[in-house]
């Protein structure tokens, strides 16, 4: 089963609604999927507040994260087909650029989060018009080469810290009520980052943007000619790819209190994002979501069983390679191929 | 005086920077190798490094070889070891989308350093190799960078022999060229495919042996090699063994200059810069020879 | 029946009444160690120190605060030198471990990570085996550092240096990172104060191996005294590589990595190296409780066959620290802790203690001076002698 064939139905779904208005409120009334989505985030948000349990929220707040990344990348991978290796570097630059702006010009969080994601998603879109041209082995290639070069660059950039990074001194809490209070407002944003992040992985597939997103990914040359203009397309999905991850980059190390270049580029954290990606279902809003949350339960589990924690890589190697060779699909893969009707309510 | 003694120095890094370089060609060769012949990027490439320098160092304390000792039954392990990915990982996702196989050779990549952080954890390791250096003027050659190009240039050397002068060279180089014509003429492309494939990986494997023998090194130090080894595969073709090796002394003459030149931390980012550049400019190879 | 009934009061008598047989508090503490990784060598060396002391109080039956005796445990997991880990342990250790008090985890990096975690939570943490300053000016209300801070590392070294050759050309060369990079910063200052010139000043990425390029810069420059380095694995790499090539310099002084016994397997490579030292074993304090310098030293050794070094007093000395203030605060609640700790005043085996109140760097520490080491060859062995301060040493210096 190929990777496309797993929403090759979404698109069969989509085309007889393209020539609707696909604004955002017709999306949300008209379409149950919304619902869930806005189901789930309510849940999120509940969930630890319930029980004022820290360590449920600190678990949940990882898994947010996760989805935000592993959704956002569907658009470039899954719809487009693009493996972008080094996604992890629109999450490290937003943080930098929202904790920079915190700790150096005292911005309030939430204006200094949503101005990393438009530079972010901004400087996207120039890297992308440069190596979107690259296909296949080359574009993956040259994107880990841009998370690598943008971290030796900021390891030598002194105003942002250079290789030790950026430390937030305590009093940043303040404004937001002292550094309890602050971690649930951080929790609470993250968590609407993620509502946002599978919104949008979802209006985009319904879209007529989302449709070309798709012929390019089934064959990108014969959507040129069908008159997809391809390299705008690319460019736009792989800046508005960027947007989220930035923004929840930035509430990540806000929370975190600290950025240092290795963390903040981790070439690992980025392709674990490609393996939720596949784990759920590549193509599938509700499989991004799936394969993070899975993947990460898993990592936490695996993060202090002392005999465990060395094979987190292992498991997720053999993870990944099984579906690879024997289940392209992922999860909504077999989902979806076991009860079929499934494919018109999750998406 | 002082600026002689600049000069030469300079001119010391150069060439301790092309000794190293000739080692990341001889990496380079491997990944090439495989990305020419079966048009699949090995992303365990970084791994079979990483194994190659922890041969190094269990053949010399446990087993109490010489150093160098190692260099052959690296090779052979390596190869060994290399047929056996293919059949696991690479073997069924050939024909298919580009993202599978660079998937599951990655996901290889994940398995192999996670068993290898099991059994070895992240903790750094170092072979003291004791040779004699060379010195001129104020500036030593360590005996270990001299021996270590040496010997790459052999092996790249003998790569030559085996894929110009052999029958099995000759039918790597057909299925290199077109699998189905080779096929059609009675090459058995899948075997000839597994063999390539672990010798791209004896290659990355005995490269990493001789890097051993340079610096210390860690379970994660393979990436940094792996990323170098795309640096010079772009920048020599891909497909093209000879093109690694001279990109390989390029990469190493480009690290000795900057390092000279630049404050030391500076060398990655103009690595990563030309590996960006050199991708979207020449696609094809800063050579762009001719297919060997 | 009767005899039955009669045992079962007695049994249930005898648990809930004798206050005498007090049973068995538990004191928990939490911290990470880098049992892997590139910090593993001190970090551990630093655990030892925790272990050996928790293991001697626990053997004397624990703290005795408050008409209870706390026994001390541990929790404890591999931070693997990482960042990341080291803030989602601590966060764990806090929330879920529910630790009472904190001990830091080993390098100024990890360090910082750390006490934001601890300093979002309000837990006291003592920290040991981190010098950078930095860390300390964000505003904290509940960090302690029992470590000389960073500035002071060097300045014995240019002190030494200056008396010998007065005209001496210094190069400085460290890594990239919090803690080196903050020694250097005062180091910088210092050499100019003294009159001595700088002839090369470069940082080196943390992930370096090969220092070859940065070695031929060094002699390039003509310079006869190194100061630098950062941690172990880079730092026994550089003195090797620096006796590969025949460096030639009169003076080398490297941070934390001499001062690890495992810096004697280089052999003719480690001899003349110096090294800014927190503790020695030589050191001869006289301690306000706990034991001698000397005392420590045999214990250790009894109980691990290696000689302890900074790393491992450092660890120790946290320990007999907080087991003071609990016992002087009657009560182990943070904030009679913290108000003990803060007027502190004492000598231990590992030298003066005070921590700074100045809110705007609180828990610095003000009162611990810092010693230089040599490796040095004496009687066909490779030893480490103290030679810096002239009050304190134990041997001449090696130019």
């Amino acid at each position: 089963m190929t990777a496309h064939e797993s929403f090759s139905g979404a698109a069969e779904a989509a085309a007889p609604r393209s020539e609707e208005r696909d604004g955002l409120l017709a999306i949300i009334l008209r379409h149950p999927f919304a619902w869930l989505i806005a189901l789930l985030g309510l849940v999120f948000a509940i969930l630890p507040v319930w029980g004022d349990n820290v360590q449920l929220r600190e678990s949940l707040l990882l898994a947010a994260v996760y989805v935000t990344l592993a959704s956002n990348l569907n658009i470039v991978l899954g719809y487009a087909g693009y493996v972008n290796f080094g996604n992890i570097v629109f999450f490290g630059l937003g943080g930098y650029v929202c904790v920079y702006l915190v700790s150096e010009w005292q911005w309030p969080l939430g204006v200094a989060a949503l101005i990393a994601g438009i530079l972010v998603s901004l400087l996207a879109l120039i890297f992308g018009l440069g190596i979107l041209r690259l296909r296949g082995a080359f574009f993956a290639l040259a994107t880990i080469g841009v998370n690598e070069a943008v971290k030796a660059f900021v390891a030598n950039f002194e105003p942002w810290g250079g290789a030790a990074g950026i430390y937030l001194s305590l009093d940043v809490y303040e404004p937001l009520g002292g550094p309890g209070q602050a971690l649930w407002i951080v929790y609470f944003l993250i968590v609407a980052v993620m509502t946002a992040s599978l919104f949008l992985s979802y209006a985009i597939k319904r879209s007529k943007f989302g449709l070309g997103l798709l012929a390019i990914g089934e064959n990108e040359d014969a959507a040129a000619v069908l008159g997809v203009h391809t390299p705008r397309y690319k460019a736009l999905a792989y800046s508005a790819s960027a947007f989220l991850p930035a923004i929840v980059g930035g509430l990540y190390f806000f929370k975190t209190g600290t950025i240092e270049p290795g963390g903040a580029f981790d070439l690992t954290r980025s392709i674990e994002a490609i393996v939720m990606v596949m784990l759920g279902g590549i193509g599938s809003v509700t499989g991004a979501a799936l394969g993070a949350f899975l993947y990460e339960e898993l990592r936490g589990v695996l993060l202090t069983t002392e005999a465990f924690s060395h094979f987190q890589l292992v498991i997720a190697g053999l993870l990944l390679l099984g579906i690879v060779l024997f289940a392209p699909g992922g999860l909504m893969g077999f989902v979806y191929r076991r009860w079929p009707r499934a494919r018109r309510l999750l998406q | 005086m002082g600026l002689a003694l600049q000069m030469t120095g300079v001119i010391a890094s150069i060439i301790d920077g092309v000794l190293v370089g000739a080692v990341y060609g001889l990496a380079a060769m491997g990944l090439t190798l495989i990305w020419g012949v079966m048009n699949v990027i090995n992303l365990t490439h970084g791994a079979m490094i990483m194994l190659g320098m922890f041969a190094l160092y269990f053949l010399t304390s446990a087993l109490g070889l010489p150093p160098y000792g190692a260099v052959p039954v690296t090779i052979t392990a390596g190869f060994v070891f290399g047929v056996l990915v293919y059949w696991i990982a690479v073997h069924r996702v050939i024909g298919r989308a580009h993202l599978m196989s660079l998937l599951s050779t990655f996901a290889m990549n994940m398995v192999l350093i996670g068993i290898s952080t099991a059994l070895f954890s992240t903790s750094p390791y170092n072979v003291p190799v004791p040779l004699p250096g060379v010195t001129w003027r104020e500036y030593t050659f360590t005996g270990t960078h001299i021996m270590a190009a040496m010997l790459a240039l052999l092996l790249a050397g003998l790569l030559y022999l085996l894929l110009y002068r052999t029958r099995i060279g000759k039918a790597i180089r057909a299925v290199a060229d077109n699998r189905d014509a080779a096929e059609l003429n009675g090459i058995p492309t899948t075997q000839v495919l597994s063999f390539a494939f672990g010798l791209g990986v004896a290659l990355a494997c005995v490269s990493g042996t001789l890097i051993a023998t340079l610096f210390p090194f860690t379970v994660l130090s393979g990436g940094a090699y792996e990323l170098k080894s795309f640096v010079v595969t772009v920048l020599g073709g891909l497909g093209n063994p000879a093109g690694a090796l001279i990109g390989g002394v390029a990469l190493g003459l480009i690290e000795g200059v900057t390092a000279s030149f630049m404050p030391l931390n500076w060398t990655p980012i103009i690595e990563f810069v030309l590996f960006v550049v050199a991708l979207i400019l020449f696609p094809r190879g800063i050579f762009a020879f001719a297919r060997a | 029946m009767t005899i039955k009934k009669l045992v079962l009061i007695a049994a249930a008598a005898l648990l809930t009444a004798s206050p005498a047989l007090a049973a068995d508090d538990m004191l928990t503490i939490g911290f990470t160690v880098s049992r892997t990784g590139k910090l593993n060598n001190d970090s551990i060396a630093q655990m030892r120190g925790f272990e050996l002391w928790r293991d001697e109080l626990n053997d004397q039956g624990g703290i005795k605060v408050g008409g209870k005796q706390y026994k001390v445990n541990f929790v404890s997991y591999d931070d693997e030198s990482v960042n990341a880990r080291v803030q989602q342990l601590y966060t764990r250790i806090i929330n879920q471990d529910k630790a009472q008090f904190l001990f830091s985890p080993y390098s100024s990096g990890l360090v910082a990570t750390a006490a934001i975690v601890s300093e979002q939570y309000g837990r006291i943490m003592l920290t040991t085996g981190a010098a950078e300053e930095k860390t300390y000016k964000l505003g904290n209300k509940n960090l302690f550092q029992v470590y000389s801070p960073a500035d002071l590392y060097l300045a014995g070294a240019i002190e030494a240096v200056k008396e010998l050759n007065p005209k001496s050309q210094v190069a400085l060369v460290y890594k990239d990172d919090p803690f080196s990079k903050a020694v250097l910063q005062s180091a910088r200052k210092q050499v100019s104060e003294a009159g001595l010139t700088t002839v090369l000043d470069e940082a080196y990425s943390p992930e370096t191996t090969d220092f070859g390029p940065a070695i031929n810069k060094i002699i390039s420059a003509k310079a006869d005294v190194l100061l630098g380095g950062g941690h172990y694995p880079d730092g026994a790499t550089l003195a090797r590589q620096l006796y590969d090539h025949k460096a030639r310099l009169k003076w080398v002084t490297l941070l934390v990595a001499p001062d690890s016994p495992n810096f004697a397997t280089l052999g003719e490579a480690a001899i003349s190296i110096s090294v800014p030292s927190q503790w020695e074993p030589q050191v001869s304090f006289k301690p306000d409780f706990g034991p001698t310098a000397a005392e420590f030293t045999q214990r250790f050794q009894a109980k691990y066959g290696i000689e302890p070094g900074y790393h491992a007093a450092g660890g120790y000395a946290a320990g007999l620290l907080l087991q003071r203030a609990i016992e002087q605060a009657g009560s182990p609640e943070q904030a009679k802790v913290a108000g003990v700790l803060n007027s502190m005043d004492v000598t231990t085996m590992f030298g003066r203690t005070k921590f700074s109140t100045n809110p705007k760097e609180h828990g610095l520490q003000m009162g611990h001076e810092m010693v230089i080491a040599q490796w040095q060859r004496k009687g066909g062995n490779v030893v480490k002698e103290v030679i810096w301060p002239k009050a304190a040493k134990s041997s001449d210096v090696v130019y």
